[in-house]
């Protein structure tokens, strides 16, 4: 198939040479859209190239925060055998690697970063042949099928070979098959993706109507394909446009697109979205012959996954012919993945390409000593300096914003030969972000200045980035799974005969079991994350009303049609049923807004939408990333600058004058104006940090498992380092270590109190609910439990009376009424729900900068729970939420496998002191307080008390009242505080209510 | 007298009085296009009658902001609205009028007024702020800025709807069950209170009692 029109030319691997000026990642691993602050994204006109970013780096993002105690010296000098590599994971490279051309073969240093990768192309094809596949699943390696000359003798000009499983990707697309291509970073994953498409589209010569679309989940991975595709294409002159639509795309830019479509549009799940709820959608995307997806595995999972299957399902029905291309890293559930980018019946073809050399992996441990307890690591900073200045360019990875903080500040504090260290995180200023990775991205080739030797961050930087120069990854804190942690160490890039190096600096001894078990675990390339679970009937509301704001349907063809989406292969006709009743009128028991529904059934039976107002309205809500309210922080008044976003629930905490650690610089609080939290530098005092809502991933139950093996094991101590072996030896000596299956529970006494603590090993959602659960059954059993503590390895509780039969205790019968009773008060339950909520469309999005004045009258969305578990329980959007939950927050259903697995296995040690082993969980107690929300009132009493002691005020009141019958149930519905059955001192205040306290004078009485 | 429900009540006046209703809120949002659950009006009801009965007041104030818009009143449904039409005949009832419900309810029974004064007291809607208080007005009682507070406590954060008072000026929370709250921090309820104030958080069965400094300090 000799191509028609002149050769094109692309780059080997888009994805190693589109990264140079960085990617965006949010800690939601999702650029929304609309994000403010995102700069427009390249059009066809812009020229931005590699390493063009002119700022410096290192200039506003490393320098050094002053904090009190002002520098201090590096505590070199002790303890140096602290950086001792625990193990080292070292696979041989696959054999028959396809090495490349002489011409390519220069310095590696010497060479741009991005090319240098690409041009290693040490990787080979394996078209696996999936065990379950059905259809045109199943194919034979690709033997003699060659490019076409032109792309041939491209690639050869360039001094590069295609790499088999490019040509694999492209036989099996051209055979009319979907595909799913799992590669490592820096694999020419992109390249292998646009192949197909560039091939055709030079072959066929033909112009002016949208052949491919490709959909990333992070706006700026979109805009860097474009820029990279662009120079060949531009070269070549082949009058091909490729072009991006996100939420930057400005009006103008997106009509022209209508009028005239690109060959290739990149684009976001939400932007496609959109233009599928469009009425010329049906049009616009008639001729679509690819449909490429990238990260896939960063999709698949979650909602905005599950929006985009949807997308992809109506796509089926617009473009029957279009064929899909998914990319995705190496994943435990390919088959998942397979049906997502194909359809539950004819999963795509999966056609992987061999792994990398494995890493080089090992644990560093900080100097002083190991720390019993805390996740910040901020102890192992100067053993994290010691290997950053060792290595040419480092990622340090954090688990959370604040640690990211806590972190660059400490090493900083250290950092004498001031080593250009910059932090990078989802909430700093994109701006920001940008210079910091355009910095990363030039690597070893900066100079002075320019030149970043180390970047702290989040999961930020998790996804889209491909560096050449970043020669070692060091994880601080706990990896908390497999995966995860090799997705991480996949962003050190490496050279092609050397493992990339990452080493696992925990922050505690538990930390230490589970560093030890991760490293076991990516030896063992045991993956591990989620299995996906079924859609969200929230996100299948959402689409359904866009939908209908694109064209008329009928309920029995809709059906049909989402059950193409695998996340919903398995949905059941009552709750399509009710999630469209939901949609048209709210779905209440009894129809209460006929007149405000938002679709009607016209008299041939299609649905239809009420106007285009409530189009418009849909469209305005579209996506499934729900934000905390985030306000901007600017310094320097009102002509300053933005250094990023904190959570307005934080931002409210702070007075003027007060200290806070943000964007890597010590900063005071000046005032709240409009939506800007305006700052200047320094302030007294010791800064507080910045938490954000839902940054901790749980403990992966694979990787549980390990360290649950790993602890019983006395033989595999050996690779502990000494302080975590004596830790263990103690504890065999003065209690019990569990067997892997066993559920080691110890009882023992202490300050008055009795306390509980249960190894179990499973998260800490999963023991929060547990803690929840256990303390109304202790109530019922009058042990008088009076406050528990969960981490991801233990529960702690603590009473005042002794427990009773431990194993009784956790019958796995608490997951029946106890459950229900806790789930329905459940805050977890509540956030749950506001998600849902906004996502289905039945609040508005809160949106960021909205004044406190308006909030107060938009409906807070607990409220709106209450309503509806009193009236109607079993709603639609209830179901969602639970069904949410229980995977999510509360972890029931972990909690559920662990109950059963553990029955009979549970060993309990009572003992007459606290044991080696509770130590941590015990150093939490206070600083981990999870609230029972029946303890809100006690808690108000007590600082009121607390208050009036400290001034030498007398008790508020003395003065008492009798309550009037019903008065205090009531009331406890409207504050939402579950009943005080448990309590008797509840019982005893329900009987008395106290008149207005002094204060209240001058009112009438 | 200030009741843990977020009410008002004046024993020596025989007048119980209650703030920002919003009835109709939900239905008012669905207009809109935010289908939310449509027994609001219902649950406010169910709330308020029992307090009714334990207090036997001869006067029900409702402080402005009683409906949610001005379509309110019609929306409401018929068992709602008859709830009102028997509180009405067994007391006065006064619907001060707010910035939602301006004008007053069409078709149900009560005395509308921009103001209700009696003794001492002044109950209007919004606070008058800082213009002067009418001659013999020893203070003001008022709703529409839906206070609530924020008290920092050992075991993390506690929200909660409030009163907010001086000697010379009351604020009621929202008794409405679909109303949100601002937090008295907020330099719309702050400015209000310019030498400090002192908050009623609402309990299970009591009040907790918080100076507004203190709140404003322990913010931190």
């Amino acid at each position: 198939m000799p191509p028609r029109r002149s050769a094109q030319t692309v780059p080997p691997s888009l994805d190693a040479a589109a990264r140079t000026e960085g990617t965006i990642g949010t800690d939601a691993a999702a650029a929304p859209e609309d994000r403010p602050g995102e700069p427009p994204e390249a059009a066809a006109s812009v020229a931005a190239s590699a390493g063009s970013a002119d700022s410096i780096g290192t200039n506003d993002a490393a320098r050094p925060t002053r904090i009190p105690g002002g520098k201090r010296k590096s505590p070199a000098g002790k303890g140096a055998a602290a950086d001792r590599p625990r193990a080292r994971v070292t696979h041989k490279a696959e054999p028959g690697s396809i090495e490349a051309t002489p011409s390519s073969r220069r310095t590696p240093v010497s060479r741009p970063a991005s090319k240098d990768r690409a041009a290693s192309g040490k990787t080979k094809a394996v078209p696996r042949k999936p065990e379950n596949a059905a259809g045109t699943g199943d194919r034979a390696p690709p033997s003699g099928v060659l490019l076409p000359p032109r792309f041939a003798s491209w690639f050869a000009g360039r001094g590069w070979r295609p790499r088999p499983h490019q040509l694999s990707v492209l036989e099996t697309a051209q055979s009319g098959a979907d595909v799913l291509l799992v590669a490592p970073t820096g694999g020419g994953k992109t390249l292998a993706g646009f192949l197909p498409s560039l091939v055709e589209l030079a072959e066929t010569g033909e112009r002016g109507r949208l052949h491919t679309l490709y959909v990333s989940p992070l706006k700026a991975l979109a805009t860097d394909i474009a820029r990279n595709l662009l120079d060949p294409v531009g070269e070549m002159a082949l009058g091909l446009r490729v072009e991006t639509r996100t939420g930057d795309t400005p009006a103008d830019r997106r009509a022209r697109q209508r009028a005239h479509p690109p060959e290739i549009l990149l684009t976001t799940p939400e932007s496609l979205l959109l233009l599928l709820s469009r009425p010329d959608a049906a049009e616009a995307f008639a001729g679509l012959s690819r449909i490429v997806i990238d990260e896939v595995h960063a999709l698949a999972g979650i909602k905005r996954g599950d929006q985009l299957s949807l997308c992809l399902a109506r796509l089926r029905l617009l473009a029957p012919e279009a064929r899909r291309i998914g990319l995705s890293a190496t994943v435990a559930w390919p088959d998942s993945l397979r049906a997502f980018v194909g359809t539950p019946e004819q999963p795509a073809t999966l056609i992987e390409a061999p792994r990398g050399t494995p890493p080089a992996l090992s644990m560093m441990l900080p100097e002083a000593h190991v720390p019993w307890s805390g996740r910040m690591g901020l102890a192992g900073a100067s053993v994290i300096l010691r290997r950053i200045e060792q290595a040419d360019t480092t990622i340090v990875f954090v688990n959370t914003r604040a640690q990211s903080e806590l972190l660059f500040a400490a090493l900083w504090r250290i950092n004498e030969n001031t080593l250009p260290i910059a932090l990078h995180h989802g909430s700093l200023d994109i701006e920001q972000r940008r210079r910091v990775e355009a910095a990363m991205a030039r690597g070893t080739r900066g100079e002075g200045r320019d030149r970043l030797r180390a970047v702290i961050a989040t999961s930020s930087l998790d996804l889209g980035i491909d560096w050449g120069g970043v020669d070692q990854v060091i994880q601080v804190g706990a990896p908390k799974g497999v995966s995860r942690l090799l997705q991480r160490i996949g962003r050190a890039n490496h050279r092609m005969d050397e493992a990339s190096n990452a080493v696992l600096v925990p922050a505690n001894r538990f930390e230490v079991l589970e560093c030890q078990a991760a490293i076991a675990g990516v030896e063992a390339m045991e993956l591990d994350g989620e299995h996906p679970r079924p859609g969200g009937l929230d996100v299948l509301a959402q689409h359904i009303l866009l939908m209908a704001a694109s064209a008329p349907f009928t309920a029995d063809a809709l059906f049909d049609e989402v059950r193409l989406a695998a996340p919903y292969a398995a949905l059941s006709r009552r709750d399509f049923d009710d999630t469209l009743g939901f949609v048209e009128d709210g779905g209440y028991a009894l129809h209460a807004y006929e007149r405000y529904r938002k679709l009607f059934r016209d008299s041939a039976g299609l649905i239809q939408i009420r106007g285009e107002r409530v189009a418009r309205q849909a469209r305005m809500n579209a996506g499934t990333i729900v934000e905390a309210p985030v306000l901007k922080v600017r310094m320097g008044g009102p002509r300053g600058f933005t250094l990023g976003e904190i959570e307005e629930s934080f931002a409210n905490a702070l007075r003027p004058g007060d200290a806070f650690l943000f964007a890597g610089r010590k900063l005071c609080f000046q005032r709240l104006r409009e939506t800007v939290v305006e700052v200047s530098e320094g302030g007294p005092g010791d800064p507080v940090v910045p938490t954000y809502a839902g940054s901790k991933y749980p403990l992966t139950s694979g990787l549980a498992a390990r360290v649950r093996r790993m602890l019983h094991d006395p033989s595999a101590w050996s690779a502990y380092p000494e302080p975590v072996r004596e830790w263990l030896e103690l504890q065999r000596e003065r209690s019990l270590l569990p067997g892997p299956d066993d559920l080691l529970v110890e009882v023992f006494p202490r300050h008055g109190r009795f306390f509980l603590v249960a190894y179990c090993f499973e998260g800490r959602n999963a023991h929060q609910t547990l803690g929840m659960l256990l303390t109304r059954r202790l109530s019922r059993d009058g042990a008088a439990p009076l406050g528990f503590v969960a981490t991801d390895y233990a529960l702690a509780l603590w009473c005042a009376n002794p427990p009773g039969d431990i194993p009784l205790l956790f019958a796995p019968d608490m997951l029946g009424d106890d459950l229900e009773d806790w789930m329905a008060e459940s805050s977890m339950l509540r956030r749950t729900f506001r998600n849902v909520a906004v996502i289905a469309g039945l609040i508005e999005r809160q949106h960021p900068g909205q004044t406190g004045t308006r909030r107060q009258v938009t409906i807070n969305s607990d409220l709106i729970y209450d309503v509806l578990r009193r009236h109607q329980p079993d709603h639609v959007l209830l179901r969602a939420t639970r069904a949410e939950a229980s995977g999510g927050l509360t972890d029931v259903d972990r909690l559920a496998d662990m109950l059963v697995r553990v029955q009979d296995h549970i060993r309990v040690a009572r003992l007459s002191r606290v044991s080696p082993l509770a130590i941590p969980v015990m150093l939490d107690i206070g600083r981990e307080f999870v609230r029972n929300e029946a303890d809100e009132d006690a808690l108000l009493a007590e600082t009121e008390a607390l208050l009036a002691e400290a001034k030498g005020e007398a008790e508020p009141s003395t003065e008492e009242l009798v309550l009037a019958p019903g008065h205090a149930q009531e009331l406890r519905r409207l504050t939402r505080t579950p009943g005080g059955r448990e309590r008797g001192r509840d019982r005893a205040r329900e009987r008395r209510r106290r008149t207005i306290p002094g204060g209240g004078r001058g009112l009438p009485a | 007298m200030l009741d843990p429900s977020g009410i008002l009540f004046w024993p020596e006046a025989g007048l119980m009085a209650v703030a920002d209703l919003h009835l109709e809120k939900g239905s008012a949002a669905a207009k809109r296009g935010g289908l939310v659950p449509p027994w609001d009006s219902r649950l406010t009801l169910d709330r308020l009658l029992p307090r009714i009965r334990a207090f036997q007041p001869k006067t029900l104030v409702a402080l402005g902001d009683s409906f949610h818009d001005r379509g309110g009143p019609a929306r409401l449904p018929a068992a709602e609205a008859d709830r009102l039409r028997r509180i009405a005949a067994q007391m006065r009832l006064i619907w001060v009028l707010g910035n939602h419900d301006p004008v007053p309810p069409e078709g149900l029974p009560g005395e509308a007024m921009q103001e209700l004064h009696m003794g001492p007291l002044s109950f209007r809607h919004e606070s008058r702020g800082r213009t002067p208080p009418r001659s013999g007005e020893a203070a003001e009682i008022c709703g529409h800025h839906h206070p609530k507070a924020r008290i920092a406590t050992r075991g993390g954060t506690v929200s909660r709807p409030c009163f907010i008072g001086t000697e010379q000026r009351l604020i009621l929370p929202a008794f409405g069950c679909y109303t949100g709250g601002l937090d008295v921090l907020h330099p719309a309820i702050a400015a209000l209170f310019p030498r400090g104030g002192r908050a009623f958080l609402l309990g299970a069965d009591r009040l907790f009692s918080f100076a507004l400094a203190e709140i404003r300090r322990q913010a931190a």
